[in-house]
């Protein structure tokens, strides 16, 4: 028996959509679980109740709303509510896809780079256009820091331009990046369970209670990962939103 | 560091894939570019489809609900605390007026005290008075009684001693003597 880790990162087209230019564009599993995602948000926020006093799935509802509104209104303050649907759409699409990226046999739309780069350059996009939409040409001010000496200025908006170009990458990569090595690892250990079994017989299967017990706990951390990591990619969102909306800090 | 780190897995793991058959041509699936166009065709749809369902129907849709709710417990805080106010004022009133009976009640007694006090005063006044008139009364009867009297004891004595010196001295003594010597024994 042999453990294949990356297998479940798979890319399998389900049926073809078209073309463009000399790309096969498909509908994949990868494209299964987006549109599942979708469906479940859209579920939660408009199959609950609108009750005065919400039931369990109002609840939920409601504290997703809350709990993305309070994360802007503390980062990027009370302008920043102009991006809520936004924010809001990122962070649930990740919590949610994520969420049900920890269940055996599904797919993790954010294990893969490409669709990480593509929500963090919606993001850069987002935040240099609306930066110099609405502060025109005050917006560099970000790039230069205020109460720096003189003479290392030139170096500090040297390093400040590239951490701004760099931002995509590093969020983009921090979320791929957890989001596989953490299903890679829960594979792995499951693996060695199973592996020690059938090889060893009635000692594998003994001596496999100690790689289940890593896999029960790093699949709760796993869970928690999933969610903070949405969390995180959201935030940083809402941070990078705040400099085009207050630039010069 | 982490993209290379993932890249050298990928080698490793495409030779897997390979190895059991693969059809995907031996990349790393995560760097296998080929599927990259699908990706971003079906990411793009979905997150355009969600971006509407949250920002036209699901936001406004649970706010409007979150928001309700607010209005609802501040209307009811708020009327709330108009009841209370009325409440505090409905006493503070009936505590007014309890206090304003009171001192009516007070400043009827003591008026009604203090006229009967007056009407009893003046009675004792007119009683005494009247007692006062009487005694008078009766003490100039007792002193006119009392002179009367005086004065028949003067005859009385005038004559008994007039009888007294006939039978002593057999003369019969002269009146005005008889009577100076009374008078003068009388105020001796």
């Amino acid at each position: 028996m042999k453990i294949d880790p990356i297998h479940q990162f798979n890319i399998e087209p389900l049926f073809t959509l078209g073309h463009i230019g000399n790309h096969t564009i498909a509908f994949t599993n990868s494209s299964l679980y987006m549109f599942i995602a979708v469906l479940l948000i859209a579920l939660l926020m408009l199959a609950s109740g609108r009750d005065l006093v919400p039931g369990r799935l109002q609840s939920v509802a409601e504290i997703s709303y809350e709990f993305v509104a309070t994360t802007i209104r503390s980062t990027a303050g009370s302008e920043g509510m102009k991006f809520f649907p936004l924010i809001f759409s990122i962070f649930m699409f990740l919590c949610v896809s994520n969420l049900v990226g920890v269940i055996p046999y599904t797919f993790t739309i954010s294990s893969h780079l490409i669709v990480t780069a593509a929500l963090a350059l919606l993001v850069f996009f987002t935040v240099l256009f609306y930066g110099l939409y609405k502060n025109g040409l005050k917006f560099f001010k970000i790039f230069v820091p205020s109460g720096v000496p003189i003479y290392i200025l030139p170096l500090v908006m040297f390093i400040e331009v590239l951490s701004f170009f760099l931002r995509p990458v590093s969020h983009s990569v921090r979320l791929f990046a957890n989001m596989l090595a953490g299903h890679i690892a829960l594979k792995v250990f499951a693996g060695f369970v199973a592996m020690l079994g059938f090889s060893l017989g009635a000692l594998g299967w003994v001596g496999g209670v100690l790689p289940l017990a890593l896999t029960i706990a790093l699949y709760a951390l796993e869970l928690l990962v999933a969610f903070l990591q949405a969390y995180v990619f959201a935030i940083l969102t809402c941070i990078y939103l705040n400099d085009a909306i207050h630039p010069g800090h | 560091m982490a993209e290379s780190h993932g890249e050298a897995k990928g080698q490793n793991a495409g030779a897997h894939t390979e190895a059991e058959g693969g059809h995907h041509g031996g990349a790393f699936p995560p760097f296998d570019s080929s599927n990259y166009a699908s990706q971003l065709v079906s990411l793009a749809i979905a997150f355009v489809a969600l971006y509407l369902i949250v920002s036209r129907i699901a936001l406004p849709r649970v706010g409007g609900t979150i928001d309700a709710r607010q209005n609802k417990i501040e209307g009811d805080l708020a009327e709330a605390q108009k009841l209370k106010d009325e409440s505090d004022a409905a006493l503070k009133a009936y505590e007014t007026e309890l206090a304003n009976a009171r001192a009516n009640a007070q400043a009827i007694g003591n008026e009604t005290r203090e006229k009967l006090n007056a009407a009893s005063e003046a009675e004792r006044k007119a009683l005494e008075e009247k007692l006062a008139a009487k005694l008078a009364d009766a003490e100039k009867q007792i002193a006119t009684t009392r002179t009367n009297a005086m004065s028949n004891v003067r005859g009385i004595a005038a004559d008994a001693a007039g009888a007294i010196v006939q039978q002593l001295a057999g003369v019969t003594p002269d009146a005005n003597a008889v009577n100076s010597a009374v008078d003068a024994s009388l105020k001796g």
